[in-house]
């Protein structure tokens, strides 16, 4: 399979989160459209580091999980510290940071 | 052979990508993100990058996605409003998914670089093996593995404050 075929299949799951972020409203599924992202790019990473026959993207592909991992845990954190003040999980309500 | 693989794995990565913003239950929108996240760790298995693909499946689809399912169950299903928070919001967001899709494409097959058809460098035994990620991960990129390392710290610390019950907030004003 060539290359070509997995960058654009990254392309398209980025354009699929990217979309995701601006239609959907729960800070929660955005979240998921944001792990959507970050793992198209990975795939992106890997398949031109597959294409190079260089090792070094992998380890970039590492860092990039440890990255999303902590924005998962910050995020989640966030979630569930808004509903514990009884803050409305929405997004367009939650435009100010003043709490 | 190659062929089948691939196509399973981007039908699986594009189904469970669609779902995860299709559906309206976040529960289901984590669920069908664990398919992809399969489906993706196939595809790196194809790419040569059996250690990432290990990996995504073990802290990815296992434990962020745990934690994933604990927060959706325990803030429980929220309905989404059906009306849009910015006139026509529900049209313009996908043309803008779609011209993001297609400027990437134009970016990608545009660039005419003759080695994207093809599979690429012949590659060296043990590419992408726990003992070549490894060795390359504690000798050239040290640096990064240890920033890592201490961004994971920060995170775990980060979430703990951010969701640590507060005491009641103690009234300052009034008499002693």
């Amino acid at each position: 399979m060539g290359t070509t075929w997995y960058l654009v299949l990254s392309a398209l799951l980025f354009a699929i989160g990217a979309g995701g972020v601006l239609v959907r409203r729960s800070p929660l599924v955005i979240l998921l459209c944001l792990e959507l992202m970050l793992n198209s790019a990975n795939l992106a990473l890997l398949a031109f580091g597959r294409n190079l026959g260089n090792a070094d993207a992998q380890v970039f592909a590492m860092i990039v999980m440890v990255v999303a991992a902590c924005e998962v845990v910050v995020g989640l954190g966030l979630i569930v510290a808004m509903y514990r003040r009884r803050i409305p999980l929405d997004v367009d309500e939650a435009r100010e940071l003043r709490g | 052979m190659e062929q089948v693989a691939f196509f399973a794995g981007a039908i699986g990565a594009l189904g469970g990508a669609i779902a995860v913003i299709a559906l309206r239950n976040p529960f289901y929108s984590v669920l069908a993100l664990v398919v992809h996240l399969f489906s993706l760790a196939g595809l790196f298995l194809l790419l040569h990058a059996e250690f990432v693909a290990a990996a995504q499946v073990v802290v990815y689809a296992g434990a962020v996605m745990v934690l994933y399912v604990f927060v959706a169950a325990y803030v429980g299903g929220v309905e989404e409003p059906l009306w849009d928070a910015i006139p026509g919001q529900r049209i313009l967001a996908p043309l803008i998914g779609a011209a993001l899709f297609i400027e990437l494409s134009i970016a990608v097959l545009g660039s005419g670089l003759k080695s994207l058809g093809d599979e690429g460098e012949v590659i060296p035994a043990g590419f992408g093996s726990p003992e070549a990620v490894g060795r390359l991960l504690l000798e050239r990129f040290l640096i990064p593995f240890e920033a890592a390392s201490l961004l994971l710290l920060i995170a775990a610390v980060g979430a703990v404050v951010l969701a640590a019950r507060r005491p009641a907030p103690v009234d300052r004003g009034g008499a002693a």
